[in-house]
């Protein structure tokens, strides 16, 4: 497919914060594409400069140097209305939420629309809409101290969807959310993703958030990007060091079998009821011993990884990854995989 | 002596009081709200940055809050003429109760306002508000209940104030107090005036505090 013109581009961004203390470098040089239609994850540590970053693509902080280009306009160069007016097509949901709350869910939602200008009975009537699109169509009334943060979360999307925007930016948005509540958040995002077209950026901490919904990623590490790619290849093959302490992140396995041949097989969806490790081993007649697996069952398909030890004989070791090769999985040797 | 005409006075004194206490408060909130708001907006990295504007401002109020009233009151008496015709009365002692509630009103405000989450501001301007957008749309609404609070101390404040003015016959339940109690000894009539004083005080209070309850939607 054609790519065309990126919705957003960062141009060599960097930006310093200078204070008493001397000059910190927040982001050094970055520069990302963002695609109409992508589900954008900026993955990093905390204080490797996400936050940042994503608050320098709507210019609510001004990048140092460098140019942000959002949707052939370049935001620097706009004046201050001009901004704002760009502003209303690109939302932003946040980890607190930070909604209005001497107001009710409906009168959030209408707010971007009240500053957009729009009649007040045309907002009600979207709002309402757009409550019911987030699952929130008997909370009209309530206001967000009433509600969970899951639910908060739903009014902050709704609010964020008001003024049709052609991206939504997300601060950790899921960081102050219980685990079950993420998974229907992160499933609300991919359905408003596949419905509208919405182009979402998320930024987090979290590897899962990324693996579970995003299409794209960019790990970021002191202010720089370290890794860009689709999440798969990011995935599979982690060619940073940041890359891979995120992919492992319970480092890795026991030290007493390093220097033995193993290799790490990529369960990346494609075998969903097929257990493929139990009819290798029994086509193969080898043991096997597993040193690592992280597996997670993602609508209806396996996710993860699992790192294995090889038989010591060459052939056998050999019949070993031909055979998960087989079964379309993706093997690859690893000699020493310190995280 | 508790006769008829001493009744009239104190319900007299009374009224005087309110007017003053009321028109003062609403008079001084004309001036110290949008100081109020001008003393945060003008701050570092707020909506309208002007570290001249908020230097100027922040003097301004120290200066005035500096000031005890009583002192106050004598001073800007030429002022007090110039505006209402006399110094003395009801009506006068409003001049100088505005000019020393304003300032007070206006770090009242600025205390309220600041007590905002940061977050929900950036919210606002993630959507495209404008500064004015976010004052009238966010800062103010959102502060509501603690507006209010500030409001009833404030109005309690000047009620205070309101009773000094009576050294300079400023009229009201404190030219009472002090024309019978300390000018003539009688302390009776300076115990109902300070008795009806803590009354009005707790009722300025209560319904003060009653409006923040109410509007206060985050509990």
């Amino acid at each position: 497919m054609e790519k065309g013109q990126p919705i957003i581009a960062l141009q060599n961004i960097s930006k310093t914060y200078t204070s008493e203390r001397g000059e910190f470098n927040a982001l050094n040089n970055v520069s990302l594409e963002i695609y109409k239609g992508e589900i954008y994850g900026v993955i990093g540590m905390s204080g490797a400069g996400k936050s940042t970053l994503v608050r320098c693509i709507n210019y609510l902080e001004k990048p140092t140097s460098g140019k942000i280009i959002f949707d052939g306009k370049d935001l620097g160069a706009l004046s201050a209305k001009e901004l704002r007016n760009t502003r209303q097509s690109m939302s932003m949901i946040f980890q607190q939420f930070n909604l209005l709350m001497q107001r009710t869910a409906e009168q959030n939602v209408c707010f971007p629309l009240e500053i957009a200008g729009v009649k007040k009975i045309e907002a009600k009537q979207r709002a309402k809409e757009l409550l019911e699109l987030v699952g929130l169509g008997d909370k009209l009334d309530a206001y967000p101290s009433q509600l969970s943060g899951g639910q908060k979360q739903r009014i902050a999307i709704a609010r964020a969807l008001a003024t049709n925007p052609k991206v939504l930016l997300c601060d950790e948005a899921t960081s102050a959310l219980d685990p079950s509540t993420t998974q229907s958040i992160l499933a609300l995002l991919k359905e408003i993703n596949e419905k509208l077209g919405i182009t979402i950026v998320i930024i987090t901490h979290e590897m899962k958030v990324v693996e579970q919904v995003c299409s794209h990623v960019a790990i970021i590490a002191d202010s720089k990007i370290a890794e860009v790619g689709t999440v798969k290849e990011v995935f599979t093959h982690p060619q940073s060091k940041v890359g891979q302490q995120l992919v492992y992140p319970n480092g890795m396995p026991d030290e007493s079998f390093m220097g033995k041949r193993c290799c790490r097989i990529v369960f990346d969806g494609s075998s969903a009821y097929d257990p493929a490790l139990s009819s290798m081993i029994l086509e193969c007649q080898v043991p096997v011993n597993i040193m690592y697996a992280d597996m997670k069952r993602v609508e209806d398909m396996a996710m993860g990884q699992m790192v294995i030890q090889l038989p010591e004989d060459d052939t056998l070791a050999e019949k070993v990854i031909q055979n998960l090769r087989a079964k379309n999985l993706i093997v690859e040797e690893v000699y020493d995989y310190v995280g | 002596m508790w006769d008829s005409t001493m009744f009239e006075m104190l319900g007299k004194g009374i009224g005087e009081t309110l007017y003053m206490t009321l028109f003062s408060t609403l008079l001084a909130y004309v001036i110290g709200l949008p100081l109020g708001i001008a003393l945060v907006v003008t701050e570092k990295e707020s909506l309208l940055p002007n570290k001249w504007v908020n230097s100027i401002l922040n003097i301004i109020v120290n200066i005035t809050r500096s000031v005890p009233f009583l002192i106050l009151l004598v001073f800007i008496q030429p002022l007090t003429r110039a505006i209402v015709g006399t110094a003395i009365g009801s009506t006068a002692t409003i001049v100088p109760l505005v000019v020393a509630a304003a300032p007070f009103i206006g770090r009242m405000v600025e205390s309220s306002i600041k007590e905002l989450d940061k977050g929900v501001i950036e919210a606002a301007l993630s959507m495209g508000a404008s500064p004015l957008q976010i004052i009238w749309k966010v800062m103010l609404p959102e502060t509501k209940p603690s507006l209010w609070v500030g409001a009833a101390i404030s109005s309690t404040t000047i009620l205070g104030y309101s009773a000094m003015a009576g050294f300079t016959s400023g009229g009201g339940l404190g030219d009472i107090a002090i024309r019978y109690g300390y000018n003539r000894y009688q302390t009776d009539v300076m115990f109902v005036t300070v008795v009806l004083l803590v009354v009005i005080v707790q009722v300025l209070q209560g319904i003060g505090m009653k409006i923040a309850s109410k509007q206060d939607k985050r509990k």
